[in-house]
Parts: structure tokens; C-alpha cells; sequence
């Protein structure tokens, strides 16, 4: 238990060194800018598999949170006169707590019904953005002026707000981890597997449902703000129905039983839609093909699929063969 | 898959110039394209791909004495995506100057992009007003009209040629509807009209019988503010409810366009409609392009590919200002903006000092003519600022153009 501890740091570790050099392998604002996307994205996608993974709750209306957190940050600096930092948490609560209240209505179904209240709900406030012109906009958006300054680092520059939007993801990445590992989290996967079993457990299903869809709309939120912050724009597309399946879609192809899962799929789609289709004008045929070849060769995910066909090679190998059981790369969570 | 920057015709003009003094080629000038070519909106920006293309080409890809580079990138239709792409284009392919994006919120997502990298950007499509009204940007130059730039003298042709008093109004609603019928709209009640009745159709609406069953047909007309196909789509179920000829249709810059004329057949015939641009304008540069355009792509060439084209031009008429040192940017900025470009196809055009253009804007009829449909020419407003007869102060003090500005004061129910 302790080596497998110890075994995570070392990953851990690893992956913040590569966060913290990314950007001088890259070079180039242009790859920086890219990397940063990938990482609002990737915690966008994470924040979705709180529900999805955890829970077993498909969601078809996660970008509803990105939406009203960075309409709700862009409109108070812009309109009510806020500072950053008021605006910033006002920007969260009311996301979080538009949350709250969507899982009161989405949660009285689970399954095809759950998704289909979340779509809905979805499009209501994609409706609310596109239509309320005199709050947001309609189709032409709503501008930040600036980005904030974090601490007295002035977030201008491609460099500066990666390293802020890496904070957030490894802060992000650390807590959902840590949920994870927690009773907490164990709880939430009962739930997936035999909610009736735990309800006879004495476990309040329902609500460990709710406290994942607030958590979920939480960190979606703060995606939403890093996106405002990044694009000093939003607008209605923001929210779409097509960012909310982009979402699921990110989370689906990486593997929804790992915590890297989402990341890799944010950083798959991210890539090919803006670097991959420079040079490829089928690029969404090519996206079409790939999600067509992870559903055929991987069904779990790249993430559990590259996993288990490492595992595969290494009992290939005579000399390790009877060695300890190997662990799942990534996967801390599901038994495969 | 080829790297779509092409340096066609470039080997042949280097042949031809290779005889005397073999001076070095001069550097190339980078011209980067956003344009839209997957999504709904990929009809239009495979046009204005089209018409960019033409006219590089018939000028051997050469403006100015150098080489020009075209780097197209295809934004999806999506503003953070516009706005990688523009980053990719600035910074990654060097581009000196941009045209595009197509569609207005990607303008606007990428506008603060532009100011902070202080790249020259030439807008072929997008129409949002504000862009050089109440938001103007120094880098940014637009030779295609605003939303309601040709909306104004087309309202005064309703009310003072056809003699309209009270006219509905039916658009698409988004912003794009909401200020061109706007702008008919004030423009029409200044000149002594009313009007009646506004409905506004959702944008992917998939049928308008409901709107159609609603529309007045005991006002003088209906002024129709559609984009992409739904103005194909509108026309032929107006007809199918039996209103053609109850009730004339006024078209906005987009309801009637070259792109979607033909498959509208004679559904079409008889419709009157304003825009800066008309396939049907008799100078020798539309002819040319008319003919390109109608040789390579089957195709008359309409708002997309017409703007791309000026687009093309008033980036050549800079560069020979400036001798083709696009490097001295501050220089070939003020070339951009304050040159008089003679020879688009859309006429003669010049900017006022937000950018925006200055020129003729067209009245036209549909009617076939040698076995096609095509907006006759009937009636020409020179000189045409998107400020049109107000002064402008007072114009900017006014709210941008809305589903609720200028208010309706005349609604009957």
C-alpha cells in the first residue's frame, strides 16, 4: 500500500514537472495558447466525469456551468462594476448554484431520463444567453476587458496564464483525485454499481448524487471562468448543445473510469480541431474515424484500453511472468 | 493531403521574369483567410474561399510586385475556434494581413486579438455594426456594408419610389436580422412609413407556415431578412400558401443572393432586394468575375465570394500605395483606410474614418434573363455611408441597432 503511494507521487510529481516545462519544449505562443485550451477543456471534461465516472450519470447539459460561470464573471466586470476577484466568486457561486438547483430537477431521474432532463435543461439557459439580448448579448457575446491579475502576475502573455491555468487544472486534478480515493467517493461508485444495495446500506443515495452534480457544476464553473479569461470573450456557443457533447464526447473517448481518461480525450479533440485541421480539411471525418476506431478496438477508453494492452505485453515477457500482479497505469478507481 | 498554402503561378512568373537581371524573388507577402468550411455555415465560406481565389489568381499571384502566400484556415464556425485560428495564422504561418472571418461573432471573438497583435484585417463578411460603430478597431477595415448600411436608402426606396405606407417586417432572429430590420425599419418610419408588424423566426426554425399564417396581407409589404437558405426555404412556402402577388417581399442583403437564386426558380421572380453587390453590375471587373466565377465553379458569384473579392482588391490597392511594403505596418494601415479603391467589382468604394466602406448600394429586381435568375440592377444609391443621411454623432449616441431599437411605435395587432 505504502509503494503504491509512493508510486503515485512519483506520477504525480512527473506530471507537474511536465505541466511546469511544457512551455519551453513547445515554444511558440501559438503551441502555449494550444496547451492552455487543452487544459481548460481537459478540466471541463474531468469535471463532467465526476458524474459520468463517479457517479453513472451521463449529462448532455455540462456546458450549461462553463456558460453561466464565464456569462456571469464577464457581465459583472463588464456591467455591475465588479473587481476581478468579486466577480470571479460571485461568478462560481452562482454557478454552483445553478447546479444546485439543476440536479434538484435533473436527479428525480437517472439513465436516459437524467440525460434527457439535462439536455433540456441545457437548452434553456443556451436559450436564455442566445435570446436575453439586453443581458448577454444574443449571438454577438459579451467581451472582458482584461484579464485579471492573480497575486500581481498579470495574466497577459501565453506563458503567464498557462502557468495560472495549469495551477488550476493541478489543483483540480489533486481534488478530484483525493474525492476519489475518499469514502466519499467510494460511496458515489455504490451508487453506480448497486444504488439499491446502498440505499439498503443505509446511504442516502440521492443526495451523494446531488453533493457529485454541485461538485461536477463547481469545477465546471471554474473551467468556465478560465475560458472567459483565456477567450476574453463568450457567447452563446459557449453553452451549446455542441460543447456539452464535445464534453461527453472527451470524456468517452479518453475513458470515463480514470482520471486520465478525461484528459487525454480533451486533449485528443482539442488537438485535432484546432491544430490537426490546419492540415487536414476532413479533419472531422478524421475525428468521426477515430471515435469509430476506440469504440471498435478500446470500448472502455484510450486511457483503460493503452492500459490494458500494456498489461497484456508485460505478461508476454517469460522473465516477469508470476512477477506481483500488475496495477492499472492510470486507474485508481475501477477494477477492469 | 496538400498544405493549403498555395504558390500557384508563382514558378511561371519567375520563368518569365528570369531572362535579364536575375534579381532575388522578392519575399512573399502572407495573406491568411479565416474562413468557415465545416459546419452549416461551410456553403458561404467555401464561396468566399472561391472568390478570394479568383482573384489571386487572375493576378498571378503576384500584388504589387511580390509573391503572396495564401494560408485559408477553417474556423468551424465557432469563436474559440476562430480565435486559435487566427492566433495559428498570426503567429505560427507569420501572416501580414488577414480577410475574413465569416460570421459576425467570430469577429467579434477575435477583435480584441487583433487590436493586442496589431494585425491589418480586411472583413469580407461579417456585418455586425458596432465592429466600426460604437466599437471600432484601428486594425480593422470593412469593404462590404454593415447590417443596415444598405437597408437605410433601401426603406426610402419603399416608401418613396413604391409609394409602401405600412409594411411587416419578418427575419431571422439573431443580431444579423435584428439590424438589418432595424435599420429598414428607421429608416422607413422617417420617411413617413409604418411599420405593422415584426416577427422574427428562430433561426433554425423547419417550418415558417406559423410566421407565414401570421404575416398581414393587407400591408403594402413585407421586408424578409434572411440569411444562408432560409430565405429559399421562406420563399418557396410563402408561394405554396398562395401569397405571391397578394403580398410584394422586400429582400435584405442575404434573402435573394446569387448563391441560392437558381434553386429558387421562379418562386423568386419578381422580388426586389438591396445589397452593395450584384452579379448583374456592368463594370469590366464584375464582368470578369462573373465569368471566372460562372466558368470554375458553375456559379454566379454572390455576398460570400463578391466580398471576398473586394476584399482582394482594396488589399491590392493598399499594397500599391505603399509600393508593397506590407512590413511598415502603420504605413500600410493608412493606405487601407484611407484609399479610394476604383476598380471593385462592387464599384467604387472608400472608407470613412472607422473603417467603414463608402459606396454604391444596389437595388434589384429578380428576373431571368438568358435562362437564369439574376438581380437586375434598377436602381443605384452612390455614396452610401453606414451612417446614411444622420449624423453620425448622433447615430453612435443611439443604442447598436435591435430587436428593440428603434422601438415599434406602430405595431397593430
Amino acid at each position: 500500500m505504502r509503494r503504491e503511494a509512493a508510486g503515485a507521487a512519483v506520477r504525480g510529481g512527473l506530471a507537474l514537472l511536465g505541466l511546469a516545462l511544457l512551455p519551453w519544449v513547445l515554444g511558440g505562443d501559438f503551441y502555449v495558447n494550444l496547451a492552455s485550451q487543452v487544459l481548460i477543456y481537459a478540466l471541463l471534461a474531468l469535471s463532467l466525469n465526476l458524474l459520468i465516472g463517479a457517479a453513472g450519470l451521463t449529462s448532455l447539459g455540462h456546458a450549461a456551468y462553463l456558460g453561466i460561470a464565464a456569462y456571469a464573471a464577464a457581465w459583472l466586470t463588464g456591467n455591475a462594476g465588479f473587481g476581478a476577484l468579486p466577480a470571479a466568486l460571485a461568478a462560481l457561486a452562482i454557478g454552483t448554484a445553478s447546479a444546485a438547483v439543476f440536479g434538484v430537477l435533473a436527479l428525480r431521474a437517472s439513465g436516459l431520463g437524467f440525460l434527457m432532463i439535462t439536455l433540456a435543461l441545457g437548452q434553456i439557459v443556451w436559450g436564455v444567453a442566445y435570446r436575453w439580448v439586453s443581458l448577454t448579448g444574443g449571438d454577438n457575446g459579451i467581451r472582458l476587458a482584461d484579464r485579471p491579475a492573480v497575486l500581481g502576475f498579470d495574466l497577459g502573455t501565453p506563458v503567464a496564464f498557462y502557468y495560472f491555468a495549469a495551477a488550476v487544472f493541478a489543483l483540480a486534478f489533486l481534488f478530484l483525485r483525493r474525492l476519489a480515493l475518499s469514502p466519499l467517493g467510494a460511496c458515489l461508485r455504490g451508487t453506480k454499481e448497486q444504488p439499491r444495495r446502498m440505499a439498503m446500506l443505509g446511504h442516502h443515495v440521492w443526495m451523494l448524487r446531488w453533493i457529485a452534480f454541485v461538485l461536477a457544476g463547481f469545477w465546471g464553473s471554474v473551467a468556465g471562468l478560465l475560458y472567459l479569461y483565456y477567450h476574453k470573450f463568450v457567447s452563446p456557443q459557449a453553452l451549446s448543445l455542441q460543447q456539452s457533447a464535445e464534453a461527453l464526447l472527451m470524456v468517452l473517448l479518453g475513458g470515463s473510469s480514470t482520471l486520465a481518461g478525461p484528459v487525454v480525450g480533451a486533449a485528443v479533440i482539442t488537438l485535432v480541431k484546432n491544430l490537426v485541421s490546419s492540415y487536414v480539411d476532413r479533419w472531422l471525418t478524421l475525428l468521426g474515424v477515430i471515435f469509430v476506431a476506440v469504440v471498435v478496438f478500446m470500448p472502455q477508453g484510450i486511457v483503460p484500453g493503452l492500459a490494458g494492452l500494456l498489461r497484456r505485453l508485460r505478461a508476454l515477457r517469460p522473465e516477469r511472468a508470476g512477477a506481483a500482479p500488475p496495477r492499472a497505469a492510470a486507474g485508481h478507481e475501477a477494477a477492469p | 493531403m496538400e498544405r493549403r498554402t498555395v504558390l500557384k503561378g508563382l514558378a511561371g512568373a519567375a520563368a518569365a521574369l528570369a531572362a535579364p537581371a536575375v534579381h532575388a524573388q522578392p519575399a512573399p507577402i502572407r495573406v491568411g483567410m479565416l474562413t468557415v468550411k465545416t459546419g452549416p455555415l461551410a456553403s458561404g465560406g467555401i464561396q468566399m474561399e472561391n472568390g478570394l481565389r479568383i482573384f489571386l489568381n487572375d493576378r498571378g499571384m503576384r500584388l504589387a510586385g511580390r509573391p503572396v502566400v495564401l494560408t485559408v484556415s477553417d474556423t468551424g464556425g465557432v469563436p474559440a475556434q476562430a480565435r486559435t485560428k487566427t492566433q495559428e495564422l498570426v503567429e505560427r504561418e507569420r501572416c501580414q494581413v488577414l480577410i475574413g472571418p465569416l460570421a459576425a461573432f467570430e469577429a467579434l471573438a477575435i477583435d480584441d486579438y487583433i487590436r493586442q497583435a496589431g494585425v491589418p484585417i480586411i472583413s469580407s463578411s461579417a456585418a455586425a455594426e458596432d465592429l466600426t460603430q460604437r466599437q471600432p478597431n484601428p486594425w480593422f477595415v470593412r469593404p462590404v456594408g454593415t447590417s443596415a448600411q444598405c437597408m437605410h436608402p433601401f426603406a426610402e426606396y419603399a416608401a418613396k419610389d413604391l409609394g409602401y405606407r405600412r409594411m411587416s417586417t419578418i427575419a431571422d432572429d439573431f443580431a444579423y436580422g435584428h439590424e438589418q430590420c432595424a435599420g429598414f425599419q428607421r429608416s422607413f418610419e422617417d420617411n413617413g412609413g409604418r411599420i405593422v408588424q415584426k416577427l422574427w423566426p428562430p433561426l433554425a426554425v423547419p417550418d415558417y407556415g406559423t410566421y407565414i399564417s401570421q404575416l398581414k396581407t393587407n400591408a403594402d409589404g413585407a421586408f424578409i431578412g434572411f440569411a444562408g437558405s432560409n430565405g429559399f426555404r421562406f420563399v418557396r412556402q410563402f408561394n405554396e400558401y398562395g401569397l405571391k402577388g397578394r403580398l410584394p417581399l422586400l429582400g435584405g442583403m442575404t434573402a435573394v443572393d446569387e448563391s441560392i437564386l437558381q434553386q429558387m426558380g421562379n418562386d423568386a421572380i419578381g422580388i426586389v432586394s438591396t445589397n452593395w453587390y450584384s452579379a448583374e453590375i456592368d463594370n469590366p471587373a464584375n464582368r470578369r468575375f462573373v465569368e471566372q466565377m460562372r466558368r470554375e465553379h458553375r456559379q454566379d458569384p454572390g455576398y460570400y465570394s463578391a466580398g471576398a473579392h473586394i476584399s482582394g482588391a482594396v488589399l491590392e490597392a493598399a499594397l500599391e500605395a505603399v509600393d508593397g511594403r506590407i512590413e511598415d505596418k502603420e504605413a500600410f494601415m493608412r493606405a487601407l483606410r484611407t484609399g479610394r479603391v476604383e476598380e471593385t467589382v462592387r464599384g467604387p468604394i472608400r472608407f470613412d474614418q472607422y473603417g467603414q466602406s463608402i459606396g454604391n448600394v444596389y437595388i434589384r429586381r429578380v428576373e431571368r434573363k438568358d435562362g437564369r435568375l439574376v438581380n437586375s440592377v434598377i436602381k443605384v444609391y452612390p455614396e452610401v455611408s453606414q451612417f446614411w443621411t444622420y449624423d453620425p454623432q448622433e447615430f453612435l449616441r443611439n443604442p447598436v441597432y435591435s430587436r428593440n431599437w428603434p422601438p415599434a411605435r406602430h405595431l397593430e395587432n
